[in-house]
């Protein structure tokens, strides 16, 4: 186009650097936000959880000083177990509603905001595809550990102070159950748990879920999960072995190089935790090293996929 | 001020050729109406100029390439891609706080006020406003952004008249400013002929016509023919001929008017007849030269 008298001839640059019309922003911090705007399953899935772990331990409190006074009778052992299971079955729903929701979310994330066009509103503002990308894995990298261990320690607390008004009305001794039940020692206990195995050691598959769900252009639940079958399928074809499929079961099942346990049970007090060969198992590293790929590649694949 | 600057600008999808070379420099302080039938190749070019999509060709945008430098771009460019874009579960305070939290350059005060111009209400969701108060929050957002360009693909498609009214008003009371430069395609032209300020018609991946609205006018005249002249008008070499109510009317270019007034009667072209006579040659001779195609 020809120039216009009405044109008025600009310069680019000093208008950035008087700074007067800018003011300071935080895209990592609104990318987090909005996706809990958007997910609101996020939090309201693990709220139910502890809601339903604290109407079934309701319902088992009647019961309750009959079981704490036969754990009495029990070997120290067997006695922590019982007075437990309350404690465990909370941290246990929450974990795995926590566990749902994660991959529910990485999946459909960036697949959905293409299939809705709003994409094409996200890309209109200043926020890069790294920051997206990254905010979107801060959710079951952070966000859910962190609502799951504070909401099961509130759970907990609850439980223990209903046990502790329930035994008191029956006239029964809250001796053992002050003993036995260390709520400090076991919020840190999944805290470390909820660290190691479900940030650290899992966050490949959610680097790889969201990769795909940058990637596929329909049904990437499909992709997420036939590519893997395929490979498990040739190789017992081709090969007739299945390093594949339990190098799989590895990682989902995996992690158990933090902590050597006695009770069954990540919370249970005689379980040892042992960093020291979590981190020097080479799987966790190679782990790390694909979640950042996938990561990189989820960002690059955001640039190129338009709305679908 | 260049705003934008392409040469020999090129995209493929597999076989089909999205663009095919395009030649393109807009200055600052302009409205370019990118014009052209459905699958000419507007978003294609619309999309590589807001570094949606990779491209062949040199392009530049303020200076920069658009693909490699996205994000920063965006600071100073603002679009509406298409009134269905804003995310449906948002609530209007929501969209206001994010759109701060992440844009240096909005002032929330302004959006506030261009939104206490409407009936929308703050705690209303996207999916909850009609279609014309979506558009008017989307409008709400970008004008209270201090951006240099400004790029409209189809803005008002689905809009009932008064809304699409509005909308080109506030663009060009509120927004538009001389140091600003916007650039809209759309399929209602007659709507956007008098805010235009350059016309571009684009058709199979190239630009077929290009112009100041300036040219356009001293260029292109339309004669409502009297009975008696037609023949005499035909000589003239019209570039489009047409019936209305048993009159013919003919359209000319680079002709004088006062050789045209002896005809018939005069009138100012418009953006929509031009566009089918330029494109609806095209289609009929996939090789005919138009004029100022070479720009």
């Amino acid at each position: 186009m020809s120039t216009s008298h009405t044109a008025i001839p600009q310069p680019t640059e000093p208008r950035e650097m008087a700074g007067t019309m800018m003011h300071a922003t935080r895209p990592f911090f609104w990318s987090v936000r909005r996706e809990l705007w958007e997910h609101r399953s996020i939090y309201i899935a693990p709220l139910a959880a502890a809601g339903l772990a604290l109407f079934g331990f309701l319902f088992s409190l009647t019961s309750l000083t009959r079981r704490v006074g036969a754990a009495a009778a029990l070997d120290a052992v067997h006695q922590r177990q019982t007075l437990m299971r309350p404690y465990d079955y909370a941290a246990g729903f929450l974990m795995v509603a926590a566990l749902i929701v994660g991959i529910v979310y990485c999946l459909d994330t960036l697949y959905g905001e293409r299939r809705d066009r709003s994409v094409l509103f996200w890309k209109s503002l200043p926020v890069s595809d790294l920051n997206v990308v990254l905010s979107k894995a801060s959710v079951p990298l952070a966000i859910l550990p962190l609502l799951t261990w504070s909401l099961t320690v509130a759970t907990q607390f609850i439980i223990l102070l209903l046990s502790m008004v329930a035994l008191t009305g029956h006239g029964a001794g809250i001796a053992l159950l002050w003993t036995q039940v260390s709520l400090f020692q076991m919020s840190l206990m999944l805290l470390y748990h909820l660290v190691t195995v479900h940030v650290l050691w899992h966050a490949p598959l959610y680097g790889w879920l969201l990769m795909v769900s940058a990637w596929a252009r329909r049904a990437p639940v499909l992709w997420a999960v036939l590519p893997p079958l395929a490979i498990i399928a040739v190789e017992a074809l081709v090969f007739n072995s299945s390093h594949f499929a339990h190098w799989l079961g590895y990682r989902f099942s995996g992690g158990s190089e933090a902590m050597v346990m006695t009770g069954g049970m990540p919370l249970d007090p005689g379980t040892h935790l042992t960093p020291g060969r979590f981190l020097s198992t080479p799987g966790l590293w190679f782990g790390l090293i694909f979640t950042a790929g996938f990561i990189l590649a989820a960002a690059r694949l955001r640039r190129y996929r338009g709305p679908i | 001020m260049t705003v934008i600057e392409a040469r020999g600008l090129r995209k493929a999808f597999g076989t089909t050729i999205a663009l095919d070379g395009i030649d393109l420099c807009v200055e600052q302080g302009r409205i370019l109406g990118l014009i052209g039938p459905n699958g000419a190749g507007k978003t294609t070019a619309l999309n590589s100029i807001l570094g949606l999509t990779p491209y062949q060709g040199e392009l530049r945008v303020l200076g920069r390439d658009p693909w490699q430098a996205r994000e920063r771009l965006m600071l100073d460019t603002c679009f509406i891609a298409d009134v269905a874009v804003l995310p449906r579960w948002m609530q209007v305070s929501q969209a206001l706080d994010y759109v701060a939290g992440v844009h240096p350059r909005f002032d929330r005060a302004k959006a506030e006020g261009f939104l206490a111009k409407t009936t929308i209400k703050r705690a209303s969701k996207v999916r909850e406003l009609s279609k014309g108060m979506v558009t008017q929050l989307h409008l709400a957002l970008i004008m209270a952004i201090d951006a240099k360009l400004l790029v409209l693909d189809e803005p008002t498609l689905g809009l009932d008249i008064l809304y699409r009214k509005q909308f080109y008003d506030s663009v060009l009371n509120d927004y538009f400013d001389g140091s600003r430069t916007i650039v809209v395609t759309t399929h209602q032209v007659e709507e956007v002929q008098d805010i235009l300020t350059d016309l571009m018609f684009i058709d199979r991946g190239r630009i077929v016509l290009a112009c100041t609205m300036e040219e356009f006018e001293d260029r292109y005249l339309e004669v409502m023919v009297h009975p008696e002249q037609v023949a005499a008008a035909r000589e003239l070499k019209p570039m489009h001929e047409r019936q209305v109510f048993g009159r013919t009317i003919l359209l000319f270019a680079g002709v004088e008017r006062q050789r045209l007034a002896a005809l018939g009667e005069v009138r100012r072209a418009s953006i929509a007849d031009l566009f089918v006579a330029v494109i609806g040659k095209e289609a009929c001779q996939p090789q005919a030269t138009t004029p100022g195609a070479s720009r």
